[in-house]
């Protein structure tokens, strides 16, 4: 086998090789993605319905999509101004409110309940911005859920949803 | 794993590591440079055969557990949720249920080779001891592992099973409640089989450990069954044995496949389809087939200590068997007499795996006593005089001889044999005295586009059954394991996500509380399950409602329903070409064709039944649901009685098994795969062989 040149035998060798390889990429295939979400997991993450009618100004309730928690604030006129007053520039993230909120709905912020940083849940109406306080590593987002001060890289996310009426949305 | 290590690594760091722990050299002197007799035939293979299996056990039933719940309440339908919803969720069941019955398969050649080569003499006896522990911890994984699925097999098996410890004189009922965690199989005794079946295969892991240790200390065994010489008599391990034993795994591995592809559910019992109920024993309990012959040595004996120690002690004996054959000379193939006990032994097994499955009645029982007597005399007194009596014939002076001058072995021979001893079998089959005259007819077979290997559901045949379904059977079956969404997946009707969600939106679900705390209607959603019947809210109802019977759910019923093929039928079932799987589908349409407007002269059913042939015990408290034109189909197919039946009974089949035409599509695809991977395995066998043969 000194000779440069493929033999036969090693043909028959790497053929044997390359099948038996090719071979249990397959089988670790159904391992593998046996792990992700199964069809009854996809299917419970359908979009759900909410009815704003009984949330009162200045409430902010928590409603579940995807087993994500979903912040529904109803925002008082003097977070609005607030919310929309700050120097966008002067934000570790900036986004105009505007940006945040649906056009012509602008009292009500509808963000992802779950801090940027690592994953916990900020409680409402705490910190110093009349928004969120995240009480794992000291997060604070503002009424718009605009990140302002500690760790967390980013704004609240806002989830896809869409306005059915003045008083029902569509999360997902 | 003997001696020192020969392994001189070359690399600097692997050379700093091999100082600080000698792992590498240990592989390279167990796995790579172990000489190996050159002689070994291909029952020398299984040993790896049976490592693969333990490893492909280990893997996949640490996948299952991802999505098993272990709990009476829930695992049946966890069980479903994984064969219907998780990603090859089926595949990875249907793999680890026959990888149960492969690995028995594999061990039993395994045994059976060490039986003819005597494999079992000095110096491997406490080989063969550990041996024998091994089939004993796999015997108790194997049937702790069937309790999992809590199905009416699991439930009632785990009952059988548990029991044969209250045989115990005096300490026998306490250990039995012990064993159980209560008064009876049930959620605790289900927690704690779960979690013995998942410590025992590391246990089988670890005692395997030392049965190959045990092996590489005395070295193999071979068919010429004198010892090895050093130099010309031995291969090393690497390439040889190892190239031998991966072409062996691949072949192993077809069989494997077949089964788990396409005939998954011969192995089991309808009956495990059903979810376990304390209440209702099913009519005829069997274990699986790997038990057979021990429950047979069971039932054989009419006093329940005395059979529960005979079938211990069948076992046991194994642990005996090196100072019970007194013969020095090791292979059967220089021992004439014995050759022949050895097949008479084997067919002895057979035989008393196919009673172990017979109805325990009439000639089988006496059938099942000979046989036992028989298996005892060759272990207990054909073995120790054999010895004595035997001329061996003149043993090879090493290997190299035996191999100039091998002896043809007439495989045909034993093929006679296998055959005769069935022949046998059939024609002393006893007709069951029990209830010879309610014998049910066997349904006769239909036609059906998901037969076969290449199977495929009709859409159009789904859809109409779907509509036999909703507007007949639903009022009073439910469909529970099924979603609405399902109509819409590949492989099924072939409902488009619309129609799906328009269908779904026809229901009314029960959903709830809302804000005010109360319960409420709403319509149905594509992800919503199939409600419960609207006609009753709860067993007891329904069994006010409909003579005394709950009307089962639909959603495995043609998986849970089956009749008996008898023998040979049962056994061709399982063969390429002539695969039977459709049991269930036939009998329900036997089932709903099969109604007599009045029974026979002299029989006499209870109020509000209703004669059906094919019903087990005639009476059925459901009257006959299909009529010619109870539905209307819009596809312009006529609806007969023949053609609902059938309609109804392929949807059933596609709600048993939703992923149908997946399996048997990637079936044919690792089929192509494993014979090509299998004839280049063969070729470079033979390659790397070149050289010695």
């Amino acid at each position: 086998m000194t000779s440069a040149e493929p033999t036969r035998r090693d043909f028959l060798y790497i053929a044997t090789g390359t099948v038996a390889a090719v071979g249990a990429v397959a089988v670790a295939w159904p391992l593998v993605t046996q792990m992700n979400p199964d069809a009854s997991t996809i299917a419970a993450g359908a979009p759900i319905e909410v009815d704003l009618g009984p949330i009162a100004e200045g409430q902010v309730i928590k409603v579940f999509w995807r087993s994500k928690p979903i912040f529904i604030s109803h925002r008082t006129k003097k977070e609005i101004d607030e919310a929309q007053k700050v120097d966008v520039a002067t934000l570790p993230d900036p986004q105009p409110d505007s940006a945040r909120v649906k056009p012509g709905h602008d009292q009500w912020l509808v963000v992802i309940g779950i801090c940027t940083h690592l994953g916990c849940i900020p409680l409402a109406h705490q910190g110093n911005y009349d928004g969120w306080f995240c009480p794992c590593h000291g997060s604070q987002y503002d009424s718009s859920g605009r990140i302002r001060q500690g760790p967390a890289p980013a704004n609240l996310v806002v989830p896809p949803y869409a306005f059915l009426s003045d008083s029902k949305i569509r999360i997902g | 794993m003997s001696g020192p290590s020969t392994y001189q690594p070359q690399n600097a760091f692997l050379k700093w590591f091999e100082a600080r722990l000698p792992i590498m050299g240990l592989v390279h002197s167990s796995f790579v440079v172990y000489p190996t007799p050159k002689n070994l035939n291909y029952w020398w293979t299984f040993g790896a055969i049976l490592s693969f299996m333990l490893g492909a056990q280990i893997i996949t039933g640490v996948v299952l557990v991802m999505h098993y719940t272990p709990q009476a309440d829930l695992a049946f339908n966890s069980v479903e949720h994984l064969m219907r919803d998780v990603n090859y969720g089926w595949l990875l069941r249907y793999l680890h249920s026959n990888g149960a019955s492969m690995f028995f398969v594999a061990v039993y050649v395994h045994m059976f080779r060490g039986l003819y080569y005597g494999s079992y003499k000095e110096p491997r006896e406490v080989l063969w001891i550990l041996g024998v522990i091994i089939y004993l911890l796999m015997m108790a994984t194997g049937f702790l592992g069937y309790t999992l699925p809590w199905g009416q097999m699991s439930f009632w098996g785990a009952t059988v099973i548990t029991n044969f410890f209250s045989a115990i004189p005096i300490f026998g009922e306490s250990i039995v409640t012990w064993l159980w965690g209560g008064y009876a199989v049930g959620n605790p005794t289900l927690q704690r089989f779960f979690s013995l079946h998942y410590l025992l295969p590391f246990v089988i892991a670890g005692v395997v450990v030392l049965h190959v240790w045990a092996l590489h200390v005395a070295g193999q065994n071979n068919p010429a069954g004198v010892e090895m010489k050093p130099g010309q008599d031995s291969v090393p391990f690497t390439p040889h044995a190892t190239i031998k034993d991966g072409f062996m795994v691949v072949l192993f591995c077809l069989l494997y496949a077949w089964f788990v592809f396409y005939v998954p559910n011969y192995l089991g019992h309808a009956d495990n389809y059903i979810q376990a109920n304390p209440g209702v024993t099913p009519s005829h309990i069997v274990p699986e087939w790997y038990y057979l012959p021990f429950y047979a040595i069971l039932r054989a004996i009419p006093n329940k200590l005395a059979g529960v120690v005979a079938m211990f002690s069948s076992i046991l004996l194994l642990a005996f068997l090196p100072w019970l054959d007194t013969s020095r000379v090791k292979s059967a193939t220089y021992r004439p007499l014995y050759k022949q006990f050895f097949w008479v032994f084997v067919l002895v097994c057979l035989g008393l795996g196919y009673l172990g499955s017979q109805p325990p009645e009439g000639g089988f029982v006496y059938a099942a006593r000979l046989l036992t007597a028989y298996y005892f005399i060759h272990f207990l007194i054909i073995l120790p005089l054999l010895g004595l009596i035997e001329t061996p014939r003149p043993l090879p002076s090493s290997i190299s001889e035996a191999v100039l001058k091998k002896a043809k072995v007439a495989a045909t021979v034993v093929f006679a044999l296998a055959l005769g001893s069935m022949a046998c079998l059939s024609i002393a089959t006893p007709a069951s005295a029990q209830e010879a005259d309610q014998e049910a007819p066997k349904p006769p077979r239909n036609t059906w586009s998901f037969a076969g290997a290449f199977g495929r559901f009709d859409q159009g045949q789904l859809q109409r059954g779907f509509k036999v379904y909703k507007e007949v059977c639903q009022n009073c079956h439910g469909l529970n394991l099924l979603s609405f969404r399902n109509l819409a997946d590949p492989g099924g009707p072939g409902f488009t996500e619309e129609q799906a969600a328009a269908i779904a939106a026809d229901y009314k679900i029960q959903d709830g509380p809302n804000d005010q705390g109360d319960m409420f209607e709403r319509n149905g959603r594509a992800g919503d399950r199939f409600p419960p019947p609207v006609t009753w809210k709860n067993e007891a109802q329904a069994r006010q409602l409909y003579n005394g019977t709950v009307p089962p759910d639909m959603s495995v019923l043609a998986k849970a329903r089956t009749y008996e093929r008898g023998f040979p039928y049962f056994l061709l079932d399982m063969l390429p070409f002539l695969a039977y799987q459709e049991h269930g589908v036939d009998y329900i349409v036997a089932l709903l064709k099969g109604y007599k407007d009045k029974p026979p002269a002299g029989v006499t059913l209870p109020s509000g039944g209703s004669y059906n042939e094919f019903f087990p015990g005639h009476s059925i408290a459901m009257p006959p649901p299909l009529t010619d034109g109870r539905v209307e189909y819009t596809d312009g197919t006529p609806s007969t009685l023949d053609q609902e039946s059938k309609d109804v009974a392929a949807f059933l089949m596609w709600a048993a098994e939703p992923k149908l035409e997946q399996r048997k599509r990637i079936g044919f695809q690792v089929m192509i795969f494993l014979l090509v991977f299998s004839g280049l395995m063969y070729f470079t066998k033979k390659r790397v062989w070149s050289d010695v043969h």
